[in-house]
């Protein structure tokens, strides 16, 4: 819904809220199901019903327990009942400047003083995230802290002994910190969030004194905003690539018109240094696993010069698809999005033209859009849209561009080969199919739980959750790495089955959309039946739940020889193999036969 | 401000605060006539007026408002928009 996405009115939001919560409701969109416990140091109720909100555009269908008023520190570290019974999949704790107990007082105070009292104001919260993963082991999302409106010292506040300013600073670094060395812990910057809205509109006194709201309740919507943005990022609902026009969006000018040595790009000029900065902000996108493709009505041919020019700073190689035709931009996206084996969902289109903006989003209404009316806005927009937001950055992560770039390479060389096997022989593949260990842990975590296409039951799991199924003797557990002699494709493929008697039930199967038609499901089945065979279990049940978005995995298991049990009318079905005579499928992967795979 | 204009209005703000079409407010309404009118609704309330209208109440007419008809002295006294 458009009025959810950034930038949207706060005042609209709040006003409308109950009437936009029925729209969302009955928009028939399927939703992941979650409980999420909110422990406030102050009051929550509106930081909850917009939440509430912008989880449900996310495709996130939230349950809130909410914590009595300011009872956050002994929810979690006595305990509640209440709360145990809920159960929470993820908790936020709400707390804000307004709940420091410790402050200095007086310039009088001695730096050891200070530092303990900074010690004891950190240990009280750390108190609480180590009793609530005990309890819970769920993920948790705590705000730092905000600077307060007043000062009595003016920038002494910010750097002396007992100015609270420097106390939170200080505090603020503690708690990143901890979030660092801390997996399924995260800050929600509300230090940053404060201050791009401004102290002066974020606080209001007068809330605090009549409602116990530790903010306006007009900023409660960005608050919210904020929030939602990293739980959609924890539940894998980020957005994966942006798709970039080129002419004044990437460059000044018109390439067709002003030919290369007539656009405007490098220090010359300042139009040409704001767009130097612009794809300098792009490009780093991709250091954190973020796929940049082209969407621009332009001749190839002009497009590929533009990106050459010599003071430019994003070349063709930074792009995973170039689409540079003169067909309208959402067959162009389309074009990007199936060659890359991903949906549309997962793409930001920016341009500086509004009129393309409007065509994608009434083509597509599942991109979301980015009018670059200027570089300043666009990156502003890129900043605060929480497309992106991150809240683990894996090994794959720094090398997806890489990954992608190679998938065109393959792409080419595939068109020499008439026998598509020879075409599959000749990549090289080498697998590596085995138990989880920790260090893939994370990355098995992330794909589980932003694969969708190629994924045949969906269930999620968070971080906490997968180091619980590794320690369960009932379960196999099987990771799927590829290489091959273009270039490590990494782990992309999870399977997690659990044994009873002599049947193994396959809880969840997936595979990342870059290795279709690979062979690799093959190969991860014939190593799930050597491992069955190892515990003398002699069928296995495959369960297909549907959803809008794996409908080509509905056939998978009868592709595996599996017969079908049960079709349910809802579209899930059930499968059953027996595999006594089963003989291995895959021909073309080399599996777990090299120590190390991308050598 | 014309004290017409000003209920026309305030019952829009109500009717998307409540989301009610049925509601039409008077001098005479108090929070036992609307269902959903509790302590947590009246803070969203009193921020979906102050911004219709341009104005803020202050702490105490927040909570000592006996009903809509003092909602609306003070909003023709003080809105700006």
């Amino acid at each position: 819904m458009k009025e959810l996405e950034f930038p949207f009115d706060n005042k609209y939001i709040m006003r409308k809220r109950k009437s936009v919560r029925k729209q969302l409701l009955s928009d028939g969109s399927l939703r992941i199901k979650k409980k999420i416990a909110v422990l406030g140091g102050s009051t929550a109720d509106d930081v909850i019903s917009a939440l509430d909100l912008f989880l449900l555009n996310f495709g996130i269908e939230a349950e809130f327990y909410k914590s009595e008023y300011n009872k956050f520190y002994e929810d979690a570290v006595f305990g509640n009942p209440e709360l145990d019974e809920f159960a929470p999949d993820l908790i936020y704790i709400h707390t804000t400047s307004r709940n420091l107990t410790m402050l200095p007082e007086s310039p009088a105070e001695t730096e050891e003083q200070v530092n303990l009292r900074l010690e004891n104001q950190f240990d009280r919260f750390k108190q609480v995230w180590v009793s609530l993963v005990q309890k819970y082991g769920c993920p948790i999302i705590q705000n730092n802290f905000e600077l307060p409106l007043f000062r009595r010292t003016g920038s002494w506040d910010g750097w002396g002994i007992s100015g609270t300013a420097a106390f939170i600073n200080r505090l603020n670094v503690m708690l990143s910190d901890y979030a660092r060395h801390n997996n399924g812990f995260y800050i929600n910057d509300i230090n940053y969030l404060s201050s791009v809205i401004g102290l002066e509109k974020w606080h209001d006194t007068e809330a605090w004194y009549m409602y116990k709201y530790a903010m306006s309740t007009s900023v409660i919507p960005e608050l919210s905003y904020s929030i939602a943005c990293i739980i959609k990022s924890v539940y894998g609902k980020n957005q994966k690539v942006i798709a970039l026009d080129l002419d004044n969006t990437l460059w000044g000018g018109i390439i067709g018109d002003d030919g290369v040595d007539g656009i405007e790009i490098g220090e010359e000029t300042a139009v040409g240094e704001a767009y130097s900065e612009f794809q300098h902000f792009i490009k780093n996108y991709k250091n954190y696993g973020i796929i940049l493709t082209v969407c621009s009505k332009n001749e190839e041919e002009n497009a590929l010069a533009g990106l050459n020019h010599p003071t430019g700073i994003l070349r063709p190689d930074d792009f995973a698809s170039i689409k540079a035709s003169w067909n309208p931009k959402d067959l162009n996206l389309a074009e990007s999005a199936d060659e890359l084996g991903l949906l549309p969902e997962s793409f930001v289109f920016v341009d500086d033209n509004p009129a393309e903006c409007a065509i994608v989003n009434a083509q597509l209404p599942a991109v979301h859009t980015v009018h670059a009316e200027s570089v300043g806005k666009a990156m502003y927009t890129l900043s605060r849209g929480g497309f992106f937001e991150i809240t683990s950055v894996s090994e794959d992560d720094l090398k997806r561009s890489d990954m992608y770039a190679e998938n065109a390479k393959r792409i080419s060389q595939q068109k020499k080969f008439e026998n598509y096997t020879d075409y599959l022989l000749s990549l090289d593949m080498h697998g590596e199919i085995k138990d989880f260990t920790p260090v893939y842990l994370q990355r098995i975590t992330q794909l589980t739980n932003k694969s969708n296409q190629f994924n045949l039951t969906t269930k999620r799991y968070t971080q906490q959750e997968m180091e619980q199924v590794c320690a369960m003797p009932d379960r196999i557990r099987l990771y799927g790495r590829l290489a091959d002699k273009f270039g490590d494709n990494g782990i992309v493929s999870v399977v997690i089955g659990r044994c009873e008697g002599d049947t193994l039930h396959v809880e969840l199967w997936l595979m990342s959309c870059r290795v279709l038609k690979r062979d690799m499901e093959f190969a991860m089945l014939d190593e799930l039946v050597s491992q069955c065979r190892d515990r003398n279990i002699s069928k296995i049940m495959g369960y297909y739940y549907k959803t809008p978005k794996n409908n080509m995995v509905s056939q998978l298991f009868g592709a595996f020889g599996f017969d079908l049990v049960e079709q349910s009318e809802n579209g899930d079905s059930v499968w059953k193999l027996n595999i006594t005579g089963y003989e291995n499928k895959n021909k073309v992967i080399k599996v777990n036969e090299k120590e190390n795979i991308y050598e | 401000m014309n004290k017409n204009d000003v209920i026309t209005r305030l019952s829009e703000v109500f009717r998307d605060v409540f989301d009610d079409e049925d509601i039409t407010v008077s001098g005479s309404t108090t929070s036992a006539d609307i269902e959903d009118w509790d302590s947590i609704e009246h803070i969203n309330l009193i921020g979906a007026v102050e911004e219709e209208f341009g104005m803020r109440f202050k702490m105490k007419e927040v909570s000592g408002m006996k009903n809509v008809g003092e909602m609306i002295d003070i909003i023709c006294e003080r809105g700006t928009k």
